[in-house]
């Protein structure tokens, strides 16, 4: 194991950002913490960097005992949320800051230096100062600055968050690849369920201050812990006393014995899919369908129809539990 | 720039009366309040032409009283920025218990009068005062001596140094630091390399703002300093003590070489603000 938390737990004045956390991040992989803000899983980034203790617990980095090291100790690379680039220097320095806070000779400073910038495609920007940056490119100044001390773990903090859409999705691409070539232990925070699935190994739910689930993408998407993992990383809607995900379900004209009966309310079409806003026992229930499906059926508002959960994974709701119903497509 | 001088220009602000009016009450006010006193100063001071205030400035107690001045200018500078620095990073960087008493105990000089802060040296320091007597048995010697002098100096002008570097500490976060300790960075390297630099311009308007406040200071350093004439005799204690035996010339040059200091300051002062914030 690359990083491992035992037993963290962490106030701060009266909140409980983290809840006795244990997670094991292995070498090599790229993992994502992913969770709502306030879920802690940016104060569980920084307690792995050493930039916050831990009220309780261990952790240990590379099978080495961190609990009680500086950050400076840990061989840790931090990448800021605002990138926390030094103003005062160029994009050179701060790259190299580095590797002269540790008197790296001027010639092996240069020579890494100038590989970083290649591999971030700043090297015509390296005698700039932040300000006179994008965001992307003041992002990717960030990693190489971290890349710089040769770290055993690289640590993210929400690293695409203040970026506009377009650019988030290239640098998405490009850290992806980026791994795969350096195999640096990754850790990168987020609140995007979309980017951890894209980009990460494995996933690390967390709400409340405490793990909910740990698992690849596609394992935590379709076996969700419980409802509330499972209306976290997609959409979900409610079918009977399960929660399913919309695009699960499936409507016929005839009754069956696994259908709920339901009357049409609303008929959107959103390109390829169409969603079906449907009311049951009045209760709402909604339905994404593919294109062909719709065509073998009638839908306008006041139509009867019957709901099958027809594939994929249901939970059980729980009583007051309000799940996110509609803001994912 | 009117912004900058905390001045905000109301354009359009009715009849020509009006604006005008208070164009020249303003105006008024300063010519009665400020330049016409400096006006004269200087006027006394030139009077019979540069001769006199060369030879006044040159008498050796003249001399001794700038080099006095200097000293305990100097020295007060020196003691305000280490602890203004200091002060500055535990208030805005730290949270301990006891910080927002030392927060308002930084600003007890501004409220205190001069001579009361001269006063309460004595008491604590002075010959048959709460350190004095131990003090004064092994040797050292605080009231009315130079060490006195620059206690009381920098008393008045600690919070100049702390008050214009603490609000750029916070402006600026610890985002940086954080990231430089991440790299490697000690907290030393920290400071030289990332602290020091986001707050050198805010320092030096501190640092220069409170040299003007030691040069001119005078009720503090008047109780403490015993005007032992050639040792102990400040500038300002100078030009007091030249007035009071009727020597004007050399009172006038005395107030004329203060007046240019403080102002060549203010103007120092002046460019280093507009930078730190055309940066920031």
């Amino acid at each position: 194991m690359s990083i491992s938390v035992r037993n963290v737990s962490k106030t701060f004045a009266q909140f409980k950002a983290l809840d006795n956390v244990s997670v094991d991040i292995p070498t090599g992989s790229l993992t994502a913490l992913l969770g709502p803000s306030g879920s802690g899983k940016s104060t569980l980034l920084r307690v792995i960097a050493g930039l916050d203790t831990a009220d309780e617990g261990t952790v240990s980095i590379e099978d080495r005992d961190a609990t009680h090291l500086p950050p400076q100790r840990r061989g840790v690379g931090f990448v800021f949320q605002h990138y926390a680039p030094f103003k005062h220097m160029t994009v050179y320095d701060n790259i190299a800051f580095g590797l002269t806070v540790r008197k790296a000779s001027k010639a092996e400073t240069k020579a890494k230096v100038t590989e970083l910038l290649e591999l971030v495609h700043l090297e015509k920007f390296q005698t700039r100062y932040p300000a006179q940056l994008s965001g992307g490119q003041r992002q990717r100044m960030a990693l190489a600055r971290a890349l710089a001390v040769e770290p055993r773990v690289l640590l993210l903090d929400e690293p695409f968050g203040a970026l506009d859409a377009q650019v988030r999705k290239e640098l998405r691409t490009w850290l992806r690849r980026l791994h795969d070539e350096m195999h640096v232990t990754t850790v990168i925070v987020t609140h995007d369920q979309e980017e951890a699935m894209e980009v990460a190994d494995e996933v690390v739910v967390l709400q409340d201050g405490r793990v909910q689930q740990v698992g690849a993408p596609a394992e935590v998407y379709e076996h969700p812990a419980n409802d509330w993992v499972m209306s976290f990383l997609g959409p979900v809607t409610h079918f009977g006393d399960l929660l399913v995900r919309p695009h699960d379900l499936d409507l016929a004209h005839e009754p069956s014995d696994d259908a709920l009966p339901a009357t049409v309310v609303r008929v959107t079409r959103l390109g390829f899919q169409t969603r079906v806003d449907m009311e049951s026992k009045g209760a709402p229930i909604y339905a994404q369908l593919a294109r062909e499906a719709t065509g073998r059926l009638t839908l306008e508002p006041g139509a009867q129809v019957h709901v099958r959960h027809v594939r994929g994974e249901s939970v059980p709701a729980r009583v007051g539990a309000t799940p996110i119903a509609d803001d994912v497509l | 720039m009117a912004e900058s001088n905390g001045v905000i220009a109301v354009r359009g602000s009715g009849r020509p009366v009006g604006r005008y009016g208070l164009r020249f009450v303003a105006l008024g006010y300063l010519l009665v309040l400020l330049a016409a006193p400096v006006a004269m100063v200087f006027y006394r001071a030139f009077r019979h032409g540069l001769g006199p205030i060369w030879s006044s400035l040159t008498t050796s107690e003249a001399r001794s009283a700038i080099e006095v001045t200097l000293i305990v200018a100097v020295s007060a500078v020196v003691l305000n920025t280490l602890f203004g620095v200091g002060a500055a990073l535990l208030l805005v960087r730290r949270q301990f218990p006891g910080r927002h008493l030392l927060d308002v105990l930084v600003d007890i000089p501004q409220a205190v009068s001069p001579i009361v802060v001269g006063l309460a040296l004595i008491l604590v320091y002075g010959k048959f005062g709460f350190f004095g007597s131990w003090i004064e048995r092994n040797g050292l010697k605080i009231i009315f001596s130079l060490p006195g002098m620059v206690l009381a100096t920098a008393f008045v002008s600690l919070p100049l140094v702390v008050r214009s570097v603490a609000p750029v500490l916070a402006e600026i976060g610890d985002e940086q630091e954080q990231a430089a300790r991440t790299l490697g960075a000690s907290s030393w390297q920290t400071f030289r390399r990332i602290t020091f630099p986001s707050i050198r311009d805010a320092l030096a308007y501190g640092v220069v703002l409170s040299l003007a406040r030691s040069l001119g200071e005078y009720g503090a350093v008047t109780v403490v300093s015993g005007h032992v004439v050639g040792k102990t005799v400040t500038l300002t204690l100078f030009i007091d003590e030249r007035l009071q035996n009727f020597d004007q010339t050399a009172a006038y040059s005395a107030a004329v070489l203060l007046a240019i200091i403080a102002m060549g300051s203010l103007l120092i002062s002046r460019r280093l603000r507009t930078r730190s914030r055309s940066r920031a």
